[in-house]
């Protein structure tokens, strides 16, 4: 699937719009401007007031609803319509074909949905920050190796890379599904990094920490990675809500997450077959998704709107 | 080589090429648009046979819908599931053991070659052959000689059956290793049909046009598209068709074709995807048709696995009471099932009405029952099952009955497919129960007992072994009399009963819909459509 | 230029050869074995599964497999698959027009609908259509494929009737539109706004300003100063985007029921046929090398100040 398969980045950062860090050299003061501005925006607010409530959902379910999201009573197979009336009853949005309440499983879908988003998107960030790192700053023959494995990694298409990886595991649990994102979806941030690294490098306190005798790992850490923080935090937020999507899609295909752990993928698979009769079924977690994948993109538009000292 | 090789990077290139640039030519050459279809022919969505066809190694339902219309052996079943003579004048035996077959002559087959003994003889011994790779080469395990065709290890020692003789050329004697009363029964399966003597110089080019004696002949098949034959104007079976010819037209799904069927484009799906199942009457009326035949589901123990080892079978008969089937099969399942009432449908010969209550919903006594077997290990079970075949929505409402009504925990396993799921049976990996159940070979109560339960059975794969139950297969097994067998076979499955191998769910029925355009549309008990039969309005 | 092209495809070689080794190797560790799977839940004989996949050489070691199937590919064999006995070739060259189709079907639409979107977006900057058009990208972005295409199911065909609910004829350009809209819809909401921001920027810039100032007519300044500079990261990004198109419509062709190589993947995946999953793998990698390769030719013509050595 695109949103997946197709880097955010160019979006966000476009050739000629690369944030360069180097430009505020006081990293502190980028930071804080753009909390500032961060603060005020409805984007922000939105995109928060949505996280905080799909992270209640992940914790702490029992808050929304009663009903379990396994029990089921075939007398209601695919009983009634949603009663759009009944706020947080098990029969909010009716009942699916083994009889369980859509609501509960809505509830409790976000759980596996934000693990693999956030699990995902730490690792990857963390391991593609550091080859990105590594490739940008020492440069040469490391450069060249780690650049054309990643083109490698690049060249496989997402989607179809992750479909083989996952049909090799038996269990596909949320940290196996976890695993394949990781695998193939590193390379991004990589890049990313890697580009924000050669960029920083080139600035003037960075070679004057240079000439002042500075270790290498401190011009890394001290200098290198908070300057080119900004940038992959800015794709590592806007790529969460695309692993949200990619688990979504996985799942939907019957390769990403399994039974019995509850995913809104595998509940519009199977409501797929009620289409005709009950929509409710599937269009029910399918906006369970969207609203989620909308709530992490808002996020990464926010922050990058307030990280990109151009657009301001 | 290289010629040939580079010819084919050419054409690729090419049909890219003209996908891409010319927009023309697209939508009247369609597989699926109704102006191909010749006058008096019937289509119906039967999806691209998987291999070659070849009778010998043919065994998907794809392929079996050509091999049938193709060919036409010694006997054959009506649609009731009744056995009658076809090619053969008579299939006799005094002992069991040496069966004697008289043809009826004039016979012949698509190309004018007459059928004679040696068709029969030389198709055999060829399947037999383990250097042909024929998938159905074990179906002549029983046939005298077989193991220097077909050796444990190794090259064919020979390259004939000893037990197959000739007498003239239209009589031919068959011997077997041992008695074996249902032979006529199995006789019934398109893997003994005769071969014409082209064949065995260009196997290949026959599996890609075949030439048989059925009351079909082959005109074309484009892959992925369709397999076209011919009513054969030369058949001598009393099966004539009653149309002019088939397309056996590919569908990537019955989605697809249950659309094509009410726009009128295609004739016949013989199955209904889930999603149709619900709207099936309300768009077909009586036209829609659910007609059981002889495939039963069942959830298999793994006789090796923590759950289940040396587990006392009033703990299965206790699941077994704790699965609701009716409930199930009327809402899961939309009634594409029938709730199991034994360890086989209900047309198969030998079928009987067992003493037990073990296929009733009884929550109570479900619970009791376990309790009195000692439980089940970690009070959780597990149903291994392949997540491309449709099976996670039943699987996951057998689960929730049997929870709710015993509180034993009950979770699906999901193997991504069924290449994993056979996987982890082989390798004996099945957590507690697996996904079992058999489709008929021949509509007799031993090809549903012998092959699951037998302790040697190679589709025993839960390692289910009980020498009381071995012993009753043995005694039928010798019997000479098919109705002996028939009987020895009963009393083992009521044996079964208390041992619970496995536990039956339900039988399978086929949901066909067709267009007004077409009438006599019946099923066999295989679940196929009887396409011989289907008249044209 | 032709030293620079030929660099370019001399550092293709390692990138396609790496991919197919790694595509191969997943489907080598892959559990489930193709060869047994013939039989399916029948007997099956081991003496015949060893001869056969000794016959199909799955009995070497995965390098020498890799060997054989790359020495092949190189004389244009793509292999043979192991049920049906077919080229794999014969496959491809069925399945893959269809998705190369739907794909250009959907490439065009993203590029005619998304450049228009964002430029009107872009001349309007932080005015309320633009913030419409944003607000627009935001939603198509955040709504995975497979949902909106079950959307578009609903609606479309069982609530208005329009059409059929999946695509009856493959070949047909027509039943063709709505999997392609669906498949387009991401990278739609991305082009927009990668025009919108480009248009925006670019707006400000000199060269713009020198143009109104010049007295040129403003279609000029819009038709060629702003949009040929303001399409040179659309170009990039559309460069990336055939080859994940492609993959995508794995989703899209299963929702529609179109015959193209994502079904066919599919299947084969299910099937293990490896061959065939390499096969289709290698065939996209190729077009997303390709389309790189194209898109940084594409550079020189947009951008005057860019030339190949």
């Amino acid at each position: 699937m695109p949103e997946t398969a197709t880097a955010p980045a160019p979006v966000v950062l476009g050739k000629n719009q690369e944030p360069a860090p180097g430009q505020s050299p006081k990293g502190r003061s980028l930071w804080s401007d753009a909390w500032r501005d961060l603060r005020r925006k409805p984007l922000f607010i939105i995109s928060a007031v949505l996280i905080v409530l799909l992270l209640a959902m992940v914790f702490f379910p029992g808050l929304f609803t009663s009903a379990s999201p396994i029990d089921a009573d075939l007398t209601k197979h695919f009983q009634g319509e949603p009663n759009y009336g009944h706020f947080f009853a098990p029969d909010w949005f009716g009942y699916d074909g083994q009889g369980r309440s859509v609501w509960a499983r809505m509830v409790y879908g976000a759980r596996a949905s934000v693990t693999v988003g956030v699990v995902v998107t730490l690792v990857v960030t963390i391991l593609g920050g550091i080859v990105g790192l590594v490739a940008g700053y020492f440069g040469g023959w490391l450069d060249s190796l780690l650049s054309r494995v990643t083109d490698i990694f690049q060249g496989i298409p997402f989607l179809l890379g992750a479909m083989v990886v996952l049909t090799s595991f038996a269990e596909r649990k949320v940290w196996v599904v976890s695993a394949a994102l990781i695998f193939l979806g590193w390379t991004q941030i990589a890049r990313v990094a890697r580009g924000a690294v050669i960029t920083v490098k080139q600035a003037d306190y960075v070679h004057a920490a240079k000439s002042l005798g500075a270790s290498t790992s401190r011009i890394m850490f001290r200098h290198i990675v908070p300057n080119a923080l900004a940038p992959v935090i800015v794709i590592a937020t806007t790529a969460l809500g695309g692993y949200i999507g990619a688990e979504a899609t996985l799942s939907y295909l019957g390769i990403g997450l399994a039974d019995p752990t509850v995913s809104w993928g595998i509940d519009v698979s199977s409501g797929k077959d009620a289409l005709r009769t009950a929509p409710h079924v599937l269009i029910s977690p399918a906006i369970m998704v969207s609203i989620t994948v909308l709530a992490f993109i808002m996020l990464g538009d926010a922050v990058r709107n307030a990280l990109d000292p151009k657009s301001r | 080589m290289r010629g040939s090789r580079s010819v084919k990077w050419a054409a690729l290139a090419a049909t890219v090429a003209m996908a891409a640039t010319a927009c023309g030519g697209g939508s009247g050459s369609g597989g699926s648009s109704a102006a191909g279809k010749p006058e008096g022919y019937v289509s119906i969505n039967v999806n691209e046979p998987q291999k070659p066809l070849v009778p010998g190694n043919t065994n998907e339902t794809q392929g079996a819908y050509a091999i049938n219309s193709l060919f036409t052996g010694l006997v054959k079943y009506t649609p009731e599931g009744k056995l009658e003579n076809a090619n053969a004048e008579s299939v006799t035996s005094k002992d069991s053991k040496t069966w004697t077959v008289k043809l009826k002559k004039g016979w012949k087959f698509h190309n004018g070659e007459d059928v004679t003994s040696d068709s029969y003889i030389d198709a055999w011994n060829w399947y037999a052959n383990i250097a042909n790779n024929q998938q159905n080469s074990y179906w002549f395990s029983d046939i005298k000689g077989y193991d220097d065709v077909h050796p444990e290890k190794g090259k064919a020692k020979k390259d004939a059956m000893s037990g197959l003789k000739k007498v003239d050329d239209h009589t031919f004697t068959i011997e077997l290793t041992h008695p074996v009363s249902y032979f006529k029964e199995k006789l019934g399966y398109y893997t003994w049909t005769p071969l014409p003597k082209g064949f065995f110089k260009d196997p290949k080019g026959y599996g890609q046009k075949p030439v048989g004696n059925g009351p079909y002949e082959f005109e074309k098949w484009t892959h992925k598209k369709l397999v076209q034959v011919k009513a054969w104007k030369g058949y001598k079976g009393d099966n004539k068709p009653k149309n002019k010819g088939v397309q056996f037209k590919a569908y990537s799904g019955y989605e697809a074709s249950y659309q094509d069927v009410l726009s009128k484009n295609l004739d016949i799906s013989p199955q209904v995807a889930p999603k149709d199942l619900a709207k099936r009457k309300s768009d077909f009326g009586d036209r829609a048709l659910d007609e059981p035949f002889a495939a039963t589901q069942q959830i298999t123990p793994a006789f090796y696995s923590k759950s289940f080892k040396d587990v006392d079978p009033k703990v299965l008969q206790g699941l077994s009471m704790a699965i609701d089937r009716k409930s199930i099969t009327k809402t899961v399942l939309q009634g594409s099932r029938v709730p199991a009432t034994g360890f086989m449908p209900e047309m198969v010969k030998g079928y009987q009405k067992l003493d037990t209550d073990i296929f009733d919903y009884n929550p109570s006594k479900a619970k009791k029952l376990i309790k009195e077997g000692g439980g089940v290990p970690g009070n959780k079970v597990a149903i291994q099952f392949n997540a491309d075949g449709g099976h996670k929505e039943w699987v996951t409402a057998v689960c929730a009955s049997i929870r709710k009504a015993t509180g034993v925990e009950c979770v699906g396993d999901s193997k991504p497919d069924f290449q994993t799921e056979l996987d982890a049976r082989d390798a004996k990996q099945v957590k507690s129960f697996y996904r079992g159940g058999w489709v008929a070979d021949y509509p007799l109560n031993v090809n549903f007992l012998k092959e699951l339960f037998d302790s040697k059975a190679q589709a025993n794969y839960g390692g289910f072994k009980d020498p009381k139950i071995d012993e009753l297969f043995r005694k039928g097994d010798k019997a000479t009399d098919l109705d002996a067998t028939v009987k020895d076979y009963q009393a083992a499955e009521r044996e079964l009963v208390k041992k619970m191998p496995s536990i039956p769910l339900w039988d399978y029925a086929a949901n066909v819909v067709h267009t007004d355009a077409v009438d006599n549309v019946k099923i066999d008990f295989r679940g196929d459509v009887v396409m011989t039969d289907v008249t044209v309005k | 230029m032709g030293r620079y092209v030929a660099r370019r495809l001399l550092q293709m070689i390692p990138v396609f050869i790496g991919s197919t080794l790694l595509i191969f190797c997943m489907m080598y560790v892959l559990p489930g074995d193709p060869v047994r799977a013939l039989w399916g839940e029948q007997s099956a004989d081991p003496a015949q599964i060893a001869a056969l996949k000794h016959q199909l050489g799955l009995d070497l070691p995965l390098w020498h497999q890799y060997w054989n199937y790359l020495t092949g590919l190189f004389q244009g064999d793509f292999g043979t698959q192991i049920a049906s006995q077919r080229p794999v070739a014969d496959v491809i060259a069925q399945a893959f027009p269809v998705t190369l189709r739907l794909t250009i079907f959907a490439f065009v639409f993203t590029v005619v609908a998304g450049v228009l979107l964002g430029l009107i977006a872009g001349l309007r900057a932080d005015k309320a259509l633009d913030r419409v058009v944003l607000f627009f990208t935001l939603l198509l972005i955040s709504v995975p494929s497979f949902v909106l295409g079950f959307l578009f199911q609903y609606l479309f065909a069982f609530k208005l009737g329009w059409v059929t609910p999946t695509v009856q004829d493959s070949e047909a350009w027509g039943q063709l539109l709505l999997p392609a809209i669906v498949l387009a819809g991401l990278s739609l909401a991305y082009v927009t706004r990668l025009t919108r921001t480009s248009v925006a920027e670019n707006l400000r810039a000199d060269y713009i300003r020198t143009a109104v100032a010049k007295g040129l007519p403003h279609r000029r300044v819009v038709g060629v100063h702003l949009l040929r500079n303001s399409l040179i990261p659309v170009v990039t990004f559309l460069g990336t985007d055939v080859g994940s198109l492609m993959a995508g419509a794995v989703v899209t062709e299963g929702i529609f029921n179109v015959q193209g190589i994502g079904n066919a993947i599919f299947e084969a995946l299910n099937r293990r046929e490896g061959s065939t999953v390499v096969g289709i793998v290698t065939l996209i990698v190729i077009v997303y090398l390709v389309a790189s390769l194209i898109v940084d030719l594409l550079y020189a013509v947009l951008d005057p100040r860019i030339r190949y050595a």
